[in-house]
C-alpha cells in the first residue's frame, strides 16, 4: 500500500515538474505585461504571417502523410511483397534521424550547390529558403506518425472483414470506404492529431531550410526563437503560448472524441482483449 | 427453386503444394451437405472456390448448369459465414445485417423491414444496437448468419460454423440451423472437422483427406460401410488388430478368433469399442484391466497377452454383467471392418457367437 502511494506521488511530482510547470510558465510569462500587450504581440503582421504559414504547412503536410499512411498500411497489411520489411523499417527513419540532419540533407539535395540545385535553378524552381522546402522538411519529419499508428492496427485486424464484404457484394471502392477505412479510423485519428501537433511545432528541420526571413519564411516555432533572441521576451512567450494552446486543444479534442464514441471504442477494445 | 452445384475435376495448387487434387462433387438442390475432414484436407479451400473467393487452377464449377468460374460471389448468389464470423467491428448488429442491402441501394423502409425480420429470425431483435464485441460467441454466429442471409442467397456456405463455441451453445445452434434449413430449403454446405457435428446436422456427408474426396453418402451409409481405413478411423475410435483370414474364418495374429468374413490373407481388423463385449468367466483367457465409468457410458480395457482392447458399453450393461477389474473374462466381437494392408478393400467382419480365445494357431 505504501509502495503504491509512493509510486503515485513520484509519478505526479515528475509530471508536475516536467509538464505542468512549464505550461504554467509559458502562459504566465506571456500574460506578464497584461492582456493588451499579449494580443498586440499576436496581431503583429509578422506574427500573423507566421501563423498563416504554419497553418499552410500543416494543411499540406498532414493530408500528405495521412494518404501515405493509409496506402502504406494497406500494402503492408494486405500484401506480402519483396521489400515489405524494408518499407516498415524505412518508415521509422525520420524518428531516428535528427531533424537538423534531415534539413541539411534537403539543402544538399535541392540547395543551389546541391545535387539537383543546378537543374532547379535553371527552371526557376526555388525549394530551399521557400515554402516547398519547409513543407518537404515537415512531411519528412512527421512521416511516421500516421503510418506507425495505422500499420499495426491494420495488420492485427487482418483481411477477414474485407472478404466478408466481398461475399456480401461490395466492390473495391465500397470495401475501402465502408470497411477498411472506418475500421482504422481511431488509429487514423490519433495519427493525424499527433502528426498535426508535430507539424505545427517542428523546429529543427524547418529552421535549416527556411532561411528565417521574418514575416515570410517564419513559422510559429521559428518566430518564438527569433523573437526571444531579439529580446522580445514577452512577444516570444505570447507566440509560444499559441503553440502550447494548440497542444491543449489537440488533447481536449482527442478526449472529447473518445468520450463521444465511448460505446464503440469500448466495444472494439474489448474485442481486442478477447 | 433451390440451386444445384456441380464441381468437376477441380485442382488447386498453392505453390508446390496441391491442396485440391481432382475433386468432383455434386450438391443436390436444397440439401444440407457437410464437408468433413482433418485440417489441411482442402475442405475450406473447396468451400472458398464454390463461394468465388478463390479460383481453381483447373476444373469447372457450375450453379444450375451456369458456369460460375470467374463470377463474383454476388453474381453467384452465395451467402458465406466465416469461421471467426468476420463481423464488421465498427458497425452495430443492425448495420452488419443491413450491409449487403445498402450496397445494393435498397430503399430505407425495405432495409428496415428485412433487417427486423432477420433479427427476429435469429432471436436478437433486442440487441440491434450492440456492437459485435458486446455479443457472446453464439450471438455473433447468429448475426453472421443473418448477415449472410440478408439478400436471400441461393446457396449458403458455412466455414466451421460452430468451431469456436462451447459444447452446449454448439448443440443448440446446430438444432436451430437444422430447423432454419428445413424452413428455407436453401442449398447449404458447411465445413467441419467434427464428425459428430457433420453426422448430426447433414443430409449427406463428404469426407475429404489430402485434397481428395474419400467418400460421400448419408451419415448411416458412411458409418456402416466406410470405403477405406482412413474414413473408418476418422469417424471414431477403433481397435486396430492385425489379422489373417483363411476359409472364411478371421483370426487375430495374436491368436484369438475375430469372426467370419468373405476375405483371404493378411488383413487389419478395425473394431469399434462397442463391438467388443466382455463377459466374466473364471476360465476366460482375457483379463479386465481397467473400468472407467463416465456417466452413462463405461469403458472397459481388456487384455490378452500383449493385446490390449478397448470396449465400451452403457454403465447399466456393465453393472448388469457384473464386470469387475482384475477378473478373467471372455469377449464377444459383434462386428467390425477388415481392410487390406493399403487400408482399402473393405470387408465386413461378421460375428461368431460368443468366442472363446483360441490357442495360437501356426
Amino acid at each position: 500500500m505504501a509502495a503504491k502511494n509512493i509510486l503515485i506521488a513520484a509519478a505526479l511530482a515528475f509530471m508536475t515538474l516536467f509538464l505542468v510547470l512549464p505550461l504554467i510558465v509559458v502562459f504566465s510569462e506571456a500574460l506578464a505585461a497584461g492582456v493588451g500587450t499579449y494580443f498586440t504581440a499576436l496581431v503583429d503582421p509578422n506574427v500573423a504571417a507566421a501563423i498563416g504559414l504554419t497553418l499552410l504547412i500543416a494543411a499540406i503536410a498532414v493530408p500528405s502523410n495521412l494518404i501515405f499512411g493509409i496506402f502504406a498500411s494497406w500494402c503492408i497489411a494486405k500484401f506480402d511483397f519483396v521489400g515489405r520489411n524494408l518499407l516498415i523499417t524505412l518508415i521509422d527513419l525520420p524518428f531516428s534521424i535528427s531533424p537538423v540532419i534531415a534539413g541539411l540533407l534537403e539543402v544538399l539535395l535541392f540547395g543551389l550547390n546541391g545535387l539537383l540545385g543546378g537543374w532547379l535553378s535553371d527552371h526557376n524552381i526555388q525549394i530551399i529558403f521557400a515554402l516547398p522546402g519547409m513543407v518537404l522538411a515537415t512531411i519528412f519529419v512527421t512521416f511516421p506518425f500516421v503510418a506507425r499508428e495505422v500499420i499495426p492496427l491494420a495488420q492485427e485486424q487482418g483481411n477477414d472483414e474485407e472478404e466478408a464484404a466481398v461475399t456480401l457484394g461490395a466492390n473495391g471502392l465500397q470495401i475501402f470506404f465502408r470497411i477498411s477505412l472506418p475500421k482504422l479510423r481511431w488509429g487514423l485519428l490519433y495519427g493525424v492529431l499527433l502528426c498535426n501537433a508535430r507539424a505545427m511545432g517542428e523546429f529543427g528541420a524547418v529552421s535549416v531550410v527556411s532561411g528565417k526571413i521574418f514575416g515570410q519564411t517564419d513559422t510559429l516555432s521559428l518566430a518564438v526563437e527569433s523573437l526571444y533572441t531579439s529580446y522580445e521576451i514577452q512577444a516570444a512567450f505570447a507566440v509560444a503560448s499559441l503553440l502550447a494552446l494548440l497542444a491543449l486543444v489537440t488533447l481536449v479534442l482527442k478526449a472529447a472524441l473518445e468520450w463521444r464514441h465511448r460505446d464503440e471504442l469500448f466495444a472494439t477494445r474489448r474485442k481486442k482483449a478477447a | 427453386m433451390s440451386t444445384e452445384i456441380s464441381v468437376d475435376g477441380i485442382y488447386r495448387h498453392f505453390g508446390a503444394h496441391t491442396v485440391l487434387d481432382n475433386v468432383n462433387l455434386a450438391v443436390r438442390p436444397g440439401e444440407l451437405l457437410a464437408l468433413l475432414g482433418p485440417s489441411g484436407s482442402g475442405k475450406t479451400t473447396l468451400l472458398r472456390l464454390i463461394a468465388g473467393l478463390d479460383n481453381p487452377d483447373q476444373g469447372a464449377i457450375r450453379f444450375d448448369q451456369y458456369n460460375a468460374i470467374g463470377r463474383k460471389p454476388k453474381e453467384r448468389g452465395v451467402g458465406f459465414v466465416f469461421q471467426h464470423y468476420a463481423l464488421f467491428r465498427h458497425m452495430t448488429v443492425f448495420e452488419n445485417i443491413a450491409f449487403s442491402l445498402r450496397i445494393r441501394r435498397a430503399k430505407k423502409p425495405e432495409v428496415q423491414a428485412r433487417v427486423e425480420e432477420l433479427l427476429k429470425l435469429i432471436q436478437l431483435d433486442t440487441l440491434a444496437d450492440r456492437y459485435p464485441a458486446q455479443l457472446s460467441g453464439g450471438q455473433r454466429q447468429r448475426v453472421a448468419l443473418a448477415r449472410a442471409l440478408a439478400t436471400q442467397p441461393r446457396v449458403l456456405l458455412l466455414d466451421e460454423p460452430f468451431g469456436a463455441l462451447d459444447a452446449v451453445v454448439r448443440r443448440d445452434l446446430r438444432r436451430w440451423l437444422r430447423r432454419l434449413h428445413e424452413e428455407m430449403a436453401i442449398t447449404t454446405l458447411f465445413v467441419t472437422h467434427d464428425q459428430e457435428e457433420a453426422f448430426d446436422l447433414a443430409d449427406r456427408v463428404v469426407i475429404m483427406n489430402g485434397g481428395r474426396i474419400c467418400q460421400q453418402g448419408t451419415p448411416i451409409e458412411i458409418y456402416q460401410t466406410p470405403s477405406n481405413a482412413f474414413v473408418h478411423e476418422f469417424l471414431g475410435e477403433s481397435n486396430k488388430i492385425p489379422a489373417f483370414a483363411r476359409d472364411g474364418v478371421v483370426q487375430a495374429q495374436a491368436g484369438f478368433a475375430l469372426g467370419r468374413a468373405a476375405a483371404e490373407g493378411e488383413l487389419t481388423a478395425y473394431i469399434r469399442p462397442h463391438y467388443i463385449v466382455p463377459a466374466t468367466n473364471p476360465d476366460g483367457a482375457w483379463k479386465i484391466a481397467r473400468i472407467a465409468a463416465t456417466g452413462a457410458q463405461a469403458r472397459i480395457t481388456v487384455t490378452f497377452g500383449d493385446t490390449v482392447l478397448e470396449s465400451a458399453m452403457t454403465a447399466d450393461a456393465m453393472l448388469a454383467a457384473g464386470l469387475q477389474p482384475d477378473q478373467n473374462a471372455d469377449i464377444a466381437i459383434t462386428g467390425g471392418m477388415l481392410f487390406d494392408a493399403q487400408g482399402n478393400n473393405p470387408v465386413k467382419l461378421l460375428p461368431t457367437l460368443a468366442t472363446r480365445a483360441l490357442e495360437r494357431v501356426v
